[in-house]
């Protein structure tokens, strides 16, 4: 049955492929069986929609007359610092940046209200946004202070591009200590309060492709409501895991880098999030579509919840400590039933990922297919896999002796 | 039948220097005690008051502030959800201990009864986009 692209795209073109989501593709493999379903289904569509702190964006503000050499220098957008150690006018935003003035943990837990993800919402969001430049001045640049507001139509280039996103699979994370803690996996309430999960499961791009067979550099997907492109993968990228016998990695493994135009996109799908007592991110939302190349492929797809493992990690102290000690594993499945045994303690599960959300990317994709929007590319480079040979290496500390 | 009720009144510009707590002790028989009051000439005023006397004052007291042009709120607080905010992500089933933010478990959507809620405000700053918001 093997198909290429091509022939897939040529179906997009003439309004024939059949596009399912990664849903609805269990059940119709549940239906018909791997080998019809594959002969059948062109593409299976993917989706996410998490906070991603390893996300940002390059601006090019244009040239101030007379000019000023932000490179370098000081810059702010409302008030949230941004990266200028690059060319004369471009800047970079990080999702994680606060303002200086912010009281991060001095009162525990901070709130972070207002960091470099709210401010990309904003320019998204063609909201003006406030511009505070200061610079040493140069003959070419003379001009040393610079306050305006911009407006993301009026940039010359407004690039996201995000250094590692959509992570294959991730812990859930519990509190064994006996006070509540504030962390990147959201508010965890003593003696296993409750369990918190980030990932969309049998929807999320990469636990459908656990191989990378098709998603590679070069890739086109849905980002944030636009057209973008995988970049690279991204950083932490640790593709040789522990895997279930279908494939699937049981731990966090793959991660993408992407990037995509920020004018096209939608502040919908890009979410500036506050998380209490660790700081600030974005919130965003990925889709990618698999192209059914053969049964093997179609097979991954059709991963469901229960069939999908996660490490459960204590966050008060085994993640802090860096130690590999693990609470059990537990099925997606199980998660989004609310609730898990956990030493043998019932408790509560809560998402920090949108599974709603996540199928709404995954139809928007299929919809954006189905009227020939969009098409499939070949990967230039596959992703590393499994035989790359990668390690996940810690920080090896060395002493600095005076 | 005698209440106390607490309001929030807005003073725009032009009446912060008129009499007209004076007018509602003197002609509507209130009794009341100022919780917090920040006036000065020619801005906006704000006063939060407890004011207690006779239903019947009381209501015309009301409408004689809201005839003279003063924004009143009452301070029965309230948390909403903001829509267009929310994510349904789910962080917060598990910090309302009222169950007014529940999962459906089909649609894997966050409801929000807004008759469940006590108003305790423990979702507000947790939630990821700050969806949830308080009213006053
Ligand atoms: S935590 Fe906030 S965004 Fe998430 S479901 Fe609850 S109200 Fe909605
Ligand atoms: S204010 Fe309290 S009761 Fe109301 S939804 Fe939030 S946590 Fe639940």
């Amino acid at each position: 049955m093997a198909k290429t692209i091509a022939e897939i795209n040529e179906k997009i073109r003439q309004g024939q492929a059949v596009v399912v989501t990664a849903e609805e593709v269990i059940g119709l493999v549940a239906k018909k069986g791997v080998a019809r379903a594959a002969r059948e289904v062109d593409v299976v569509t993917t989706g996410t929609f998490s906070p991603m702190c390893g996300s940002g964006a390059f601006f090019n503000l244009g040239h101030s007359k007379p000019r000023i050499k932000v490179g370098g220098g000081r810059a702010y957008l409302n008030d949230v610092p941004a990266y200028t150690g690059i060319a004369a006018v471009d800047v970079f935003l990080g999702a994680t940046a606060i303002p200086d003035d912010d009281p991060r943990n001095r009162v525990h837990p901070g709130p972070f209200n207002y960091g470099g993800g709210h401010v990309i919402e904003e320019l998204v969001a063609r909201r003006d946004v406030r511009l505070v430049v200061a610079a040493y001045g140069t003959d070419c640049y003379p001009r040393k202070r610079l306050e305006t507001w911009i407006n993301i139509k009026d940039l010359n280039e407004a690039v996201l591009f995000n250094m590692r996103n959509a992570y294959q699979n991730y812990n859930v994370a519990v509190n064994l200590s006996d006070k509540t803690i504030y962390t990147y996996m959201g508010e965890l309430k003593p003696d296993l309060g409750n369990a918190n999960y980030c990932s969309a499961g049998q929807l999320s791009p990469l636990l459908n492709d656990p191989y990378y067979k098709t998603i590679g550099i070069g890739t086109r997907i849905f980002l944030a409501g636009g057209i973008g492109y995988v970049a690279w993968h991204g950083t932490q990228h640790n593709p040789d895991v522990l895997r279930s016998p279908g494939g699937v990695p049981r731990r966090g493994a793959g991660t993408l880098a992407v990037i995509g135009d920020l004018k096209q996109m939608n502040p919908r799908w890009l979410a500036g999030t506050s998380m209490l007592g660790y700081g600030c991110t974005i919130t965003v939302g990925i889709g990618i579509p698999i192209p059914i190349l053969s049964e093997e492929i179609l097979r991954y797809t059709a991963v469901k919840d229960e069939e999908i493992f996660a490490p459960i990690v204590d966050y008060a102290e085994a993640y802090p400590q860096r130690s590999p000690d693990i609470l059990g594993e537990v099925s997606y499945g199980e998660l989004k039933g609310g609730r898990i045994s956990v030493q043998g303690k019932e408790v509560l599960t809560a998402s920090l990922s949108s599974y709603p959300r996540a199928v709404e990317i995954a139809n928007m994709l299929k919809d954006w297919i189905i009227k020939g929007e969009f098409l499939l590319t070949e990967p230039v480079v596959p992703l590393p896999g499994v035989e790359a040979g990668i390690t996940f290496k810690p920080l090896k500390e060395r002493p600095i002796e005076e | 039948m005698a209440i106390s009720k607490r309001v929030v009144l807005h003073f725009p510009p032009r009446l912060v220097e008129q009499p007209i707590i004076y007018q509602l002790v003197k002609d509507y028989n209130l009794v009341l005690n100022i919780l917090k009051a920040s006036v000065t000439p020619k801005e906006e005023g704000l006063m939060v008051l407890e004011l207690s006397g006779a239903r019947e004052d009381y209501d015309r007291g009301i409408q004689y502030l809201q005839e003279t042009g003063v924004r009143i709120q009452s301070l029965g607080q309230n948390v909403m959800r903001n829509d267009a905010r929310c994510t349904h992500c789910g962080a917060c089933v598990v910090i309302c201990p009222t169950g007014a933010l529940a999962l459906d478990p089909k649609t894997r959507m966050v409801n929000f009864y807004e008759d469940r809620c006590t108003a305790c405000e423990l979702c507000v700053l947790p939630c990821p986009p700050r969806a949830m918001e308080v009213h006053f």
